[in-house]
């Protein structure tokens, strides 16, 4: 990329309009590996593909919970993520401390979007360069925020960042219909098949790669919530092997369309 | 000419006519008439065994002769990742000043949270102890007015107990009574738990008498030690009564039972 | 005869006595409340079937002088809640204030999200706690009544210390002594006051408010009732006592010159 006068600092337009600072560290999330998320009237969902730096490495963690009512899945600087979710971390404990009461989601995300747009404006600052997506429910109802190194929020109902995301996110366009009256289980499975599309050529889901995060609501009321869980390893067999029987189907689709 | 001596004693002798006294001092410290305290009674009692640790604790709130509830738990789980604490570990009793007592558990159960966060494990019965006693030192100059206890199993598996004084100082016990009714229980559990002053008859004579062995007790047994124990304080202090809560901690979770009191 | 330019004007200390510069003194050590001042008397509350029925009468005591006889001791909050007050009236008026800024920044913005009794009354112990702590009381007893998060009847108390308890009856001040136990008859447990309909509950109440004027010197025949359902609230501000019976006072032997 080539270097500009404008991109120095995140406090200064270009002549286009432009802040390069902020437009590099939106680059920065589309290194990161790619994350789904979706929700439906009953569940919000996040599924993560997990990258390892090197064969002796671990797996990144891609998915976080931040509360009992809601966690994130996170593309770009880790440890940007970190600082910002130990950020939420601290706003959810104090929202249940001070009143007694699970934060509403819409504020959380506004909360960590200003922090984020702050960055932008002050000299000698740097952007995160992190972009979330942010799943859980408060009382009303299940909700998913993206959230953007530029302080952009906005709620979605159904979101892909990270790299070759735009795959997933065709594939969610396509199947957008159908998310609203899933259940759990399918829409993990929706949430797989996006992650699944994105995947470079030589790649497979295992069971090694994949985060699933799973939030929802049972009933009325915020007592009746089934906390935001998150599925690593063994516990994401079940909705991985699916997938990988149900994309044969859909690959001989895809191929005889293609045919005709 | 007595009013040429300044009433002022440090200025006592020949003075100007007009009191040269320091503008800001008006002589004397303002009282405080405002007390940040207050009892609300009830008792708290903890009993570790092998395998099991039982904390419990009556539900009344008074002041002074007025109940101001019947049911105000003072016996909290501590640390779980959910609102209702469903998969928390660690349990906390408090008696005493019951506002500090609320502030106390609300503290040490983020901080517990904190840590669960953190490190991605639950925090040990016996680091939750040594944290707590910081927290009480930390207002060792307006101290938290509780009496807490802290139990749960330790990394053997074993009940565990630690008890405190309102600064921080603690210890580990197999049983501790805390509260209003404190003096009254802890005799009746040093003889029952600890088997205090029981002796083999006939063993032989005076300091010679041989002790009764000290075996821990099976749950069941203990659990109606503590309803013994409540509903002979609750005949005896008026302070105590109405409900009794226990939280039964084993490596299966924790068990909570409620049973009532004598309301009189 | 003094000189001294500092006694140039002043009255001699000789003929007037020392002179009081107190009245000169602003820079002095900050003052935190000590008493109350002027105070209002009980609140009394009983939940019911439906909700929660809470009254206080209409009287600011100035000491033993009925100082204000048309304050309104019961607060509206967002439409869900009531507040009774009880104790100093200016540190009400601060902390009406307070909660009227706290409804307006939880109403702003996002929609959906409104604190019910329940984190009404954690916000509010929280802030007498804080107050306490810092040796600057604010010299209250209060009652908030309301709905829970699960829209179940709410009714809690919290005071100038920050200590806090829930009941099926509550009554502050000297309605602790005179109207509790008339409320613990009809409403001895939860279940009991969860059969209760919203007549017989209006009936304990007014019985209760009828108790403490025939005995509490402090007391008005004036009073505000308000119930609190999930229809919303019903606060009536300027109820009359009605039935009184007097009949009993020319019975009263032994007080005062009136010895038999």
């Amino acid at each position: 990329m080539f270097r500009n006068n404008y991109d120095n600092d995140s406090v200064t337009f270009s002549p286009q309009g432009r802040i390069f600072q902020v437009e590099y560290a939106s680059e920065a999330v589309k290194q990161g590996s790619v994350v789904v998320g979706i929700v439906s009237k009953t569940h919000a969902v996040l599924v993560a593909l997990k990258r390892n730096a090197e064969e002796l490495s671990s797996y990144q963690k891609k998915i976080i919970a931040i509360d009992e009512h809601l966690g994130l899945s996170l593309a770009g600087l880790a440890s940007d993520a970190r600082v910002l979710s130990n950020f939420m971390k601290q706003q959810s404990l104090s929202s249940r401390l001070t009143y007694g009461r699970a934060i509403p989601l819409s504020r959380l995300v506004n909360s960590i979007g200003d922090r984020a747009q702050t960055n932008t404006q002050h000299y000698g600052k740097r952007p995160y360069g992190v972009g979330l997506l942010v799943a859980g429910v408060d009382e009303t109802g299940p909700h998913l925020f993206e959230f953007q190194p530029s302080g952009m929020t906005q709620e979605m109902v159904a979101c892909a960042i990270g790299a070759r995301s735009q795959m997933a996110r065709t594939y969610l366009e396509r199947n957008l219909e159908k998310f609203v009256d899933c259940g759990r289980e399918e829409l993990v499975v929706h949430g797989l098949k996006a992650l699944k599309e994105s995947l470079a050529q030589d790649k497979e889901l295992t069971v090694e790669n994949c985060s699933v995060g799973v939030v929802g609501i049972r009933g009325e009321g915020m007592k009746a919530i089934e906390g935001f869980k998150l599925f690593d390893g063994q516990n994401v067999k079940q909705w991985v092997d699916m997938v990988a029987e149900g994309t044969e189907e859909a690959a001989e689709e895809e191929s005889m369309e293609v045919d005709s | 000419m007595s009013a040429m001596f300044s009433q002022n004693p440090l200025m006592n002798g020949p003075n100007y006519s007009f009191n040269q006294a320091p503008a800001t001092a008006s002589g004397g410290n303002t009282e405080h008439s405002f007390y940040p305290y207050t009892d609300n009674g009830g008792s708290t009692l903890a009993i570790s065994g092998n395998d099991f640790t039982i904390i419990a604790g009556d539900t009344r709130s008074t002041s002074g002769y007025s109940i101001n509830s019947r049911y105000s738990p003072k016996v909290f789980k501590i640390g779980g990742t959910t609102s209702s604490q469903d998969d928390a570990n660690l349990v906390l009793s408090v008696v005493g000043f019951a506002a500090d007592g609320e502030a106390l558990k609300e503290r040490l159960d983020a901080i517990v949270k904190m840590y669960r966060y953190q490190h991605g494990k639950p925090m040990s019965v016996k680091a939750c102890a040594q944290r707590l006693s910081t927290i009480l030192y930390g207002k060792r100059f307006f101290p938290y007015y509780v009496t807490a206890i802290l139990g749960g199993l330790d990394e053997e598996g074993k009940g565990a107990v630690y008890s405190y004084d309102p600064v921080g100082s603690y210890e580990r016990e197999q049983c501790r009574a805390a509260g209003a009714a404190a003096s009254l229980i802890m005799p009746f559990l040093d003889n029952q738990v600890n088997f205090k002053n029981q002796y083999i008859p006939g063993s032989g004579e005076g300091h010679a008498l041989q002790e009764r062995e000290n075996i821990p007790l099976p749950k069941d047994e203990v659990e109606d030690l503590v309803k013994d124990a409540f509903d002979s304080a609750v005949e005896r202090h008026i302070e105590v009564g109405d409900g009794l809560q226990m939280l039964i901690i084993t490596k299966a979770g924790i068990e909570e039972k409620y049973l009532p009191l004598k309301k009189d | 005869m003094n000189h001294l330019p500092q006694a140039w004007g002043r009255p001699r200390d000789d003929v007037y006595g020392a002179y009081d510069s107190s009245y000169l003194q602003n820079g002095g050590p900050t003052q935190h409340t000590q008493r109350p001042i002027v105070t209002g008397t009980s609140v009394v509350a009983l939940k019911f079937k439906d909700g929660v029925v809470i009254a206080a009468d209409n009287l600011a005591s100035y000491g033993s002088l009925a100082r204000f006889t048309d304050v309104k001791r019961l607060r509206k909050f967002a439409e869900t809640s009531v507040v009774g007050f009880g104790g100093d009236v200016s540190d009400m008026q601060y902390l009406d204030r307070l909660l009227n800024s706290l409804d307006i920044q939880e109403a702003y913005g996002s929609s959906g999200h409104t604190l019910n009794a329940q984190n009404l009354h954690t916000y509010l112990s929280k802030v007498l706690y804080k107050r306490r702590s810092d040796f600057n009381p604010l010299w209250n007893q209060l009652l908030v009544a309301g709905l829970d998060g699960e829209s179940k009847p709410f009714l809690a108390a919290a005071d100038l210390l920050g200590t806090t308890f829930s009941s099926p009856s509550l009554a502050t001040g000297y309605g602790a002594h005179l109207a509790q136990p008339l409320l613990r008859n009809v409403a001895p447990d939860e279940e009991a006051a969860s059969k209760l309909s919203l007549e017989q509950a209006l009936e304990a109440v007014k019985e209760s408010m009828k108790v403490l004027f025939y005995r509490d010197a402090r007391s008005m025949d004036k009073y505000s009732i308000a119930v609190i359902t999930k229809d919303g609230i019903d606060l009536k501000e300027n109820e009359q006592l009605e039935k009184q019976s007097w009949a009993f006072a020319d019975q009263i032997r032994g007080y005062g010159t009136q010895v038999n």
